[in-house]
């Protein structure tokens, strides 16, 4: 029941008074299936949000329903103050950007940039000056004659882009524009959507399932699971604080400890009590503990600086070190956890000042601010 | 889930879209194509159904009559027709089944009439429905009728309609009838088996040996394609016909009959089949070929394990398409059939022959099922097919194996020789003055204007229908797939569209010309006009070869990226110039062979068309048939070879204009 509360509040507060997309109470079912569940949003002018979700959570069908390609069966869209739940696409106010381009192939790239703008009323000097104008944003200013194909897949996305903003839409709908392309054009892709948002001020959505992406380029992000909007929140706070468990586990490493609660900001772990974020679940309730890996603040074997939480410190042996480039990942073991290991990333820095190495024992602690309490989740989910 | 939301949609009416411009269009034109589906098939099949179980006999318990004296004076006595009839014994019940036209005169009721007496009738119906005709005067009613003797004499009683099974009572209880149902399913079960065999060894031939001259090899396989089914019966009459060049090798047996149809069944069957067989044959995955490698599998557990499971649903798929062609085929038995009945010839003999429109419409409903189930089966399997096909696979490449290679080489020069054999001697058989009396070489059989037939004009006819086939026929079925295809919603509308899509493909072209007699040549019906028209011969070959062209454009349709509709409908343009600037050109090459394919069929067809032309519409491929029904045979394999030029001729320029077009509109294929 809290987690409802606080989503309750968080939607409250994102619904500012100058919306310019307002999702209210909206649900799709296919047939007996049902995709999305009342889902209500609200979008500021100018900002960029990622729905961001596992494959199947319904993200893609929120936008869908967003454009008029799959009406929603329940409840109601505004965009710009105007009610356009059941208007066909064509009469919305949208540009919109596929996974798969959809760029027409036998169109050059001149001819598809140009496929709205023509009998749009514009002169067709004005409609070539604009193509020009769009293709050199995009940063592709020569290669109006050729044809999609004779393209690279970086190089169409942005071609698709250039067609979607041609006729200025209020609104960019971006669905996985980024999934189908190499991880490092992807990376380079990600920074100039994100520029070319920023300069054109345009109201933007983007559906991806790459946690990576939302956060390197959203305002807010939207975090779906099941049909259902699970928290709303900058990407910083979506990081730090998330409010459920799913949020948490799904962005970023996680580690999910059984605990019981003792009250309110304590928990116990194995068979050792902590001190905790606040949480306020009665005691002796089963609960998650969470911690981020990066969170854990090691000590050598022997403390040599002051610790600043000693009722969250304790004693383990590091059973595996693993070097991952910019960081070591580490798994500890120690008998106040019982069981339970716990997965720690340990900076280059600390671990080189420390002297860690596997079989050591070390003090490690678990700052009470980052240990995240949450409901225990009996179902598979 | 940590969130607490009802799991159930909340009451109230589900959200109906605003339907747009482009929604509104493209509904109507499905609805149009819909409609036009409906007349040409849906509508015809149903008066050919209804005509199939409705019974026409005379009832003559429905009439009553009074006779006069000498003087003409009535004493009022109400005889019953059948009471008399019951008594004299004058009409007898064979008489009394009939078909609709059928019409019956009551003077044998009276032994002793004669047209030249005094005495005068009185005749009225018992019912208000009743009917009978003084001469073409139709009257109804319970009012008594008086007349003289000799207008008496052109009383008829018309039959009187019921619905039932009664004849199929009729047809199940002749012998010489539903005989026709085993030869027919012999026939077809033989040559399927037959052709699947031996196009299975081509195929195979063709993608697993490195033999020399595929490319020829595959093009004449294709060539029965471009010939009426009728031809290779003309050329197996000369070949063993009682005059035939061959007529030794038949040992004393007869062409006409079950062996003539086995093989031109398997002459006409044979590239249809090899298409089928060659393209599952080519899906099989070279890795699996490694793998028995492998393992130390010989070629021959290989071909058991590998090979045949991975063509099974082509060959299955192939088993119905020519099981399904040859029992539907009409053309073929008629030339060379002789006294072997077959359905598709039954329906033939009932309708021109007889003129027993209903036996016509009930042995049509018996050749449905077995082509309705082997469609049914078909359809099946060909889905099966298509998950095979998506997988992916790496493609195999054959390597040399001289002995293999020179068998591969060996068989298939014997199909090839079997198929110019048979081309060849039509060819032959048309440029000779008279076989086997006068051997010298004439044009004389090209001059069809003195023979039956239509001549020259039935040619012409034949180019016209095809090229109008061609032309409409693409126009309405790529348009019609492409709405079905793209249109949001409207889902009831799309799967009966896409229903009546798939119907023509188990409608046997004779069922489906004789259903269009019922139904367009009903004089209430508004499209009656039609009858008789090239429009009509069109609309039934677009019709009757509807299903493969659908399947052709919705499989271009669906390789199309499924976004463009949204995007265009962001950018806020239209439909049909996404249709025109993208969809068809993109498409092109799949259009072309939806129109080479209506060419082709409508040269060549016999079944639909043969109950619908007219003089003035006559047909090249009719005049085959009625030119070697007369007996003038080598006029009639002329008239193939025509046929087959002139689709030869199509071919090669569908593969120019292809070539021509694709470069121009598919240059973004290029890299």
């Amino acid at each position: 029941m809290r987690t409802k509360t606080a989503l309750e509040n968080e939607a409250d507060e994102s619904r500012p008074q100058d919306a310019y997309l307002r999702i209210d109470h909206l649900w799709k079912a296919f047939g007996e299936f049902i995709a999305l569940k009342d889902i209500s949003l609200s979008i500021s002018e100018g900002e960029f949000v990622c729905f961001l979700g596992p494959s199947g959570c319904g993200k893609t069908t929120l936008l869908r329903a967003i454009a008029g390609l799959d009406l929603q069966s329940r409840g109601s869209v505004e965009q710009a103050g105007k009610d356009i739940s059941n208007l066909p696409p064509a009469e919305r106010d949208f540009g919109i950007v596929f996974q798969s381009y959809a760029l027409f192939p036998n169109l050059t790239i001149e001819k598809n940039v140009a496929f709205g703008l023509e009998n749009s009323g514009m002169a067709r000097p004005a409609i070539k000056a604009r193509v020009a104008e769009l293709l050199d944003l995009v940063g592709l200013p020569e290669q109006g004659k050729k044809y999609p194909a004779q393209l690279s897949g970086g190089q169409q996305q942005r071609i698709a882009l250039a067609r979607a903003i041609a006729m200025s839409p209020g609104l960019l709908l971006l669905d996985e524009p980024l999934s189908a392309l190499d991880a490092k054009v992807r990376v380079h892709l990600r920074h100039e959507v994100k520029a070319l948002q920023r300069k054109l001020g345009i109201t933007t959505i983007m559906v991806t399932h790459d946690q990576e992406e939302a956060l390197s380029m959203a305002d807010r992000i939207v975090v779906m699971n099941h049909g259902v909007i699970e928290q709303i929140g900058t990407p910083t706070d979506i990081y730090r604080e998330p409010t459920t468990l799913f949020v948490a586990d799904f962005i970023g490493e996680m580690n999910k400890l059984e605990a019981t609660s003792e009250g309110p900001g304590q928990v116990t772990i194995g068979n050792r009590e902590f001190k905790s974020a606040n949480h306020d679940f009665a005691t002796g309730a089963a609960v998650i503990a969470a911690v981020r890996p990066e969170d854990i603040i090691p000590h050598g074997s022997v403390a040599e600086e002051p610790i600043a939480e000693p009722d969250n410190a304790f004693s383990c042996q590091i059973k595996e070190m693993e070097f991952l480039g910019s960081f070591w990942r580490t798994r500890l073991q120690g008998a106040a956890l019982g069981d339970t290991e716990l997965i720690a990333d340990f900076s280059i820095n600390a671990v080189r000042r420390l002297d860690l190495s596997a079989d050591r024992d070390i003090v490690i602690e678990i700052p009470s601010r980052r240990l995240k309490v949450f409901a225990a989740v009996d179902d598979k989910e | 889930m940590s969130v607490t939301t009802s799991d159930r949609l909340p009451k109230g009416r589900p959200l109906s879209l605003k339907l747009g411009r482009d929604d509104l269009l493209m509904r109507g034109f499905i609805l149009m194509i819909a409609l036009y589906l409906i007349i040409t098939l849906a509508l015809p099949l149903y008066a050919m159904l209804s005509k199939a179980f409705s019974t026409f006999r005379f009832d003559l318990s429905q009439i009553e009559l009074q006779v006069s004296d000498q003087e003409g004076n009535f004493d009022g006595t109400i005889l019953s027709a059948a009471t008399l009839n019951d008594e004299t014994g004058a009409i007898g019940a064979d008489s009394m089944a009939a078909s609709s036209d059928s019409r019956l005169e009551l003077t044998p009721l009276f032994p002793d009439f004669s047209f030249r007496s005094p005495v005068r009738y009185k005749i009225r119906g018992t019912t208000a429905d009743t009917a009978y005709l003084i001469g073409s005067e139709r009257i109804t009613g319970t009012e008594w009728k008086e007349m003289d003797s000799n207008t008496f004499r052109r009383v008829v009683l018309r039959p009187a309609q019921s619905f039932g099974f009664s004849n199929f009572t009729t047809y199940f209880s002749t012998p010489s009838l539903f005989r026709s149902i085993e030869n027919s399913l012999f026939i077809s079960i033989v040559s399927t088996i037959v052709t699947v065999s031996l196009a299975f060894a081509f195929a195979y031939a063709l993608s697993r040996s490195c033999m020399r001259f595929k490319g020829v090899f595959r093009l004449i396989a294709m060539a029965p394609i471009l010939v009426p089914s009728l031809l290779p019966g003309i050329a197996l009459v000369y070949l063993f016909g009682n005059q035939g060049m061959l007529k030794g090798m038949m040992m004393g047996e007869s062409i006409y009959g079950p062996y003539g149809i086995l093989i031109g069944s398997v002459f006409f069957t044979f590239p249809h089949a090899l298409i089928i067989i060659t393209t599952a044959l080519a899906i099989s995955d070279a890795r699996l070929y490694e793998a028995a490698i492998a393992l130390r599998a010989s070629r021959w557990k290989t071909f058991w394990t590998v090979t045949i499971p991975g063509a099974r649903y082509g060959l299955i798929s192939a088993a119905f398409v020519v099981f399904n062609l040859v029992i539907t085929d009409f053309g073929l038995p008629k030339v060379i059939g002789g006294q072997y009945n077959m359905l598709a010839v039954d329906i033939y003999k009932q309708v021109i022959g007889q003129q027993n429109f209903e036996m016509g419409a009930v042995v049509s409903v018996v050749l449905l099922m077995p082509a309705f189930i082997a469609f049914a089966v078909d359809r099946q399997v060909q889905k099966k097919q298509v998950a095979l096909l998506s997988a992916r696979s790496v493609v195999f490449e054959p390597k040399p194996h001289k002995s293999f290679d020179r068998l591969c080489f060996l068989y298939c020069t014997l199909v090839a020789v079997f198929i110019i054999g048979i081309l060849g001697v039509c060819q032959f058989a048309a440029l000779i003055k008279f076989w086997p009396y006068d051997l010298s070489l004439s044009l004389k059989n090209y001059n069809f204007d003195v023979m039956d037939g239509g001549g020259w004009e039935a040619y012409g006819n034949s180019i016209k229908l095809a090229i109008l086939t061609a032309i409409f026929g693409t126009i309405v079925v790529f348009t019609g797939a492409y709405m079905v295809d793209k249109t949001r919603g409207f889902k009831s509308g799309r799967n009966i569209f896409q229903l009546l899509a798939m119907l023509p493909m188990a409608i046997p072209g004779m069922v489906l010309g004789l259903a269009y007699i019922f139904f367009f040549n009903d004089p209430d019906n508004p499209l009656n006009f039609l009858y008789g028209t090239m429009a009509i011969l069109v609309i039934v070959t677009i019709t009757h070869f509807y299903t493969v062209s659908h399947l052709t454009a919705v499989t271009a349709l669906k390789q199309m990226d499924g976004e463009f509709e949204s995007v265009a409908a962001s950018l806020k343009q239209p439909f049909y110039k996404l249709f025109a600037r993208v969809t068809v050109p993109v498409c092109m090459p799949a259009i072309l062979d939806i129109g080479i394919y209506l060419f082709v069929n409508a040269m060549t067809t016999v079944s639909a068309v043969v109950f619908l032309y007219s003089t003035d519409t006559a047909l090249a491929s009719i005049a085959v048939l009625n030119m070697d029904d007369a007996g003038d045979i080598a006029p009639a394999a002329a008239m193939g070879m025509m046929i087959f030029y002139t689709n030869a001729a199509a071919r090669i320029l569908h593969l120019a204009a292809s070539k021509g077009i694709l470069k121009r509109t598919q240059a973004w294929r290029l890299r």
